[in-house]
């Protein structure tokens, strides 16, 4: 057992699958620089040292090459910024072989490669009936971070509407070793949000939460579609992930003194879904309640909530809450990004709201 | 001044531009019987561009086609057969009849899975490509894509990250003068839209008619041996036309007349070669004959296995969402 922060989780996982694996290679922008920060948040810093980096190598050799004409020993390879191509180069590997693990550093930009990921990653085993597959993973930083509203969002229900492509977020460093691993290992695209906020860096906005967890030495792998009871209880089931179930979890500690008890789980994979996790608690508690950073309109918990209430409304005893950014951007002021993203003491509200109906 | 190839080879290229000439025309009587669904994109006209770059191509190194797909999917391999049968949308298609008419490919002769986003296959190529190159293998990308997609982003994003990493990639433009229905003088400031704008990206380029098998077939050579040499990417800019219109319903009303005749009538590829062919003596008419006849017999049959053969199963409609392995 070690204990690790989330960004460390991840880098561990990934070089262990680079070992293991030599079709495995990151790729991204600001991979591996010299002197530069390993993605946009550490987490392939240093991985070329093993590996091999195309700008290292292309450093050493005073950049006379303009770049490097040999990949034979180069596995963490650096981008232009250029998402089409990035994500195309993903794809295209992956058909011929790969594992590519590509960096984003931020989730917003998967806006920039639409195409490549709903159109063709998403699609290629399909149109080919199998012929083809596609086992890449897309790591894209999530969550609001005072950055303003292109460097703020959680877009995790975009790609839940897209068949063909498996979502997953993982925010404990036990998961993320766990669930980068077997996204690694998965035969299709998995698109893996991480929130910025949970990396276990050493800024502000991290302070008053600590996502630094144990992680067993050694291998192991987390599977999809197996959500995660964070804490047991019997008045109210609330289900949230990343950064939304540590708020829940402390909203939980204030209601518990109240006598509120509250059931928290994590879905930890949106794609696929684990329904059965949710329904089990609610035939315990009767109420459910779904937060997210994810914006209202047609959020992942719209999904879930339909869900229930088609497959079991006969186990709610009061309608189901939704607690999410309302459809606005995400402004920067941190006055007013604390006031559109669900707080503890909005999640302690509306959860005592609807333990007392 | 192209060299004349053996007589074998030479016969070969004629069979196979003859074979998409004659599978697109059949292609295109099914649907006016109303018998096959879906639309069509067809390559009528374009089939020395097809069958020169591919000629030489082994069967392990791949192509990456686009909406337009029949001609180079033939080229590298694939059958009438399976082509017809996914033309009508049956489980024997080469894609289990999901994939349709623009996405026709076959992973066992290394023809990807076409692409109808213009200019979506161009990075995936590029990753392909890098790909071969991580494995150390000797292997190729044929990428073709058309003078719209020169103006797409991915264009310029992937020929610069080729030229960067000197991929073993070679991309054809085959530039038909017409971006659906909009002529290139319309879209783009280069007469030559993407061997023009290739030095910029570090990337030699060559323009050839792509009208004329054997040039093609030589400049495909030249880039082929550069790519597998590790020395990088080439664009080639075909020069071509389609005979027919963009789409299925598409009479070409914004082409002029006397450039339509020009092309179909004297730059016709498949009529021009085979002239060639019978003047260098390499087969006689009556021979010729028979192999065209043989040839219109294996699209007649595979147009009728393709009518009778079995449907997909509505189960199937679910599969390969995610790979089955």
């Amino acid at each position: 057992m070690a204990m690790m922060s989330i960004a460390n989780a991840l880098k561990s996982a990934i070089t262990e699958e680079m070992r293991r694996d030599p079709t495995v290679f990151c790729i991204g922008e600001d991979e591996d620089i010299p002197g530069g920060m390993g993605g946009a948040f550490t987490v392939t810093k240093g991985l070329g040292e093993e590996f091999g980096a195309n700008v290292r190598i292309a450093k050493e050799k005073g950049f006379e090459l303009k770049g490097v004409k040999d990949f034979s020993n180069n596995r963490v390879i650096n981008t232009p910024i250029s998402e089409i191509l990035l994500c195309g180069v993903c794809v295209g590997s992956a058909m011929a072989g790969m594992r590519p693990v590509a960096d984003l550093q931020y989730g917003d930009f998967l806006f920039c490669m639409m195409d490549q990921l709903v159109n063709q990653a998403a699609k290629m085993c399909y149109m080919s009936n199998g012929g083809f597959h596609v086992p890449m993973v897309m790591r894209a930083p999530c969550g609001a971070s005072n950055r303003g509203a292109q460097h703020a969002q959680s877009l995790e229900s975009y790609f839940v509407h897209v068949p063909g492509l498996k979502v997953i977020c993982p925010s404990t460093a036990y998961d993320a070793k766990g669930m980068m691993k077997q996204a690694i290992r998965d035969n299709n695209p998995v698109l893996v949000f991480e929130h910025k906020l949970l990396y276990g860096g050493k800024r502000k906005e991290a302070g008053q939460l600590s996502a630094m967890g144990e992680v067993p030495d050694g291998d192991y792998t987390v599977p999809f579609g197996k959500a995660a009871i964070r804490r047991e209880g019997k008045d109210v089931t609330i289900v949230a992930n990343l950064l939304m179930w540590y708020r829940a979890m402390q909203a939980a500690e204030e209601l518990e003194k109240e006598g509120i008890s509250c059931e928290i789980i994590d879905p930890r994979s949106l794609v696929p879904f684990d329904y059965e996790t949710v329904l089990t608690s609610i035939e315990k508690t009767g109420k459910l309640m779904i937060v997210h950073e994810d914006h209202y309109n047609g959020g992942w918990g719209a999904q879930l909530a339909s869900y229930v209430a088609e497959n079991a409304i006969h186990l709610l005893d009061a309608p189901v809450v939704r607690l999410a950014a309302p459809d606005c951007p995400i402004p920067f002021s941190p006055i007013l990004e604390d006031f559109v993203i669900p707080s503890i003491q909005r999640i302690a509200e509306e959860a005592r709201k609807l333990a007392r109906l | 001044m192209v060299t004349f190839p053996s007589n074998e080879k030479a016969l070969g290229m004629y069979k196979t531009m003859y074979k998409i000439r004659k599978y697109e025309e059949s292609i295109y009587y099914l649907f006016l019987e109303g018998i096959m669904p879906g639309t069509i994109h067809q390559s009528t006209g374009e089939e020395a561009s097809a069958v020169g770059m591919l000629y030489d191509l082994r069967k392990d190194d791949w192509m990456a086609s686009t909406h337009r797909p029949a001609g180079h999917d033939i080229a590298k391999g694939i059958t009438v057969r399976a082509m017809m049968c996914e033309m009508f949308g049956k489980a024997e298609g080469c894609c289990g009849g999901k994939g349709g008419a623009m996405h026709t490919g076959d992973a066992s002769v290394g023809a990807m899975t076409a692409n109808a986003i213009v200019g979506g296959n161009l990075p995936i190529a590029a990753g392909a490509a890098l790909a071969f190159k991580m494995q150390k293998k000797d292997n190729v990308v044929v990428c073709f894509f058309g003078d719209g997609a020169s103006n797409e982003g991915s264009y310029h994003e992937t020929m610069n990250a080729a030229g960067l990493w000197k991929l073993p990639v070679i991309y054809v433009c085959e530039n038909n003068l017409y971006s659906a229905n909009t002529s290139i003088s319309l879209t783009c400031c280069q007469e030559d839209v993407a061997a023009g704008r290739a030095e910029i990206y570090g990337i030699p380029s060559e323009v050839v008619d792509g009208n004329d098998v054997l040039a093609v077939n030589e400049a495909a050579a030249r880039a082929i041996a550069r790519a597998r040499a590790g020395e990088g990417p080439t664009i080639i800019e075909v020069k071509t036309y389609r005979h027919g219109g963009h789409s299925r319903n598409d009479a070409c009303g914004y082409r002029p007349k006397d450039e339509a005749d020009y092309w179909i009538d004297q730059r016709d590829p498949v009529k021009n070669f085979r002239k060639v062919i019978l003047e260098k003596g390499i087969i006689s008419e009556e021979e010729l004959q028979k192999e065209e006849a043989e040839i219109e017999q294996e699209i007649d049959d595979a147009v009728e296995y393709a009518k009778s053969a079995p449907l997909p199963t509505y189960d199937s409609a679910l599969e390969n969402v995610f790979w089955e392995g």
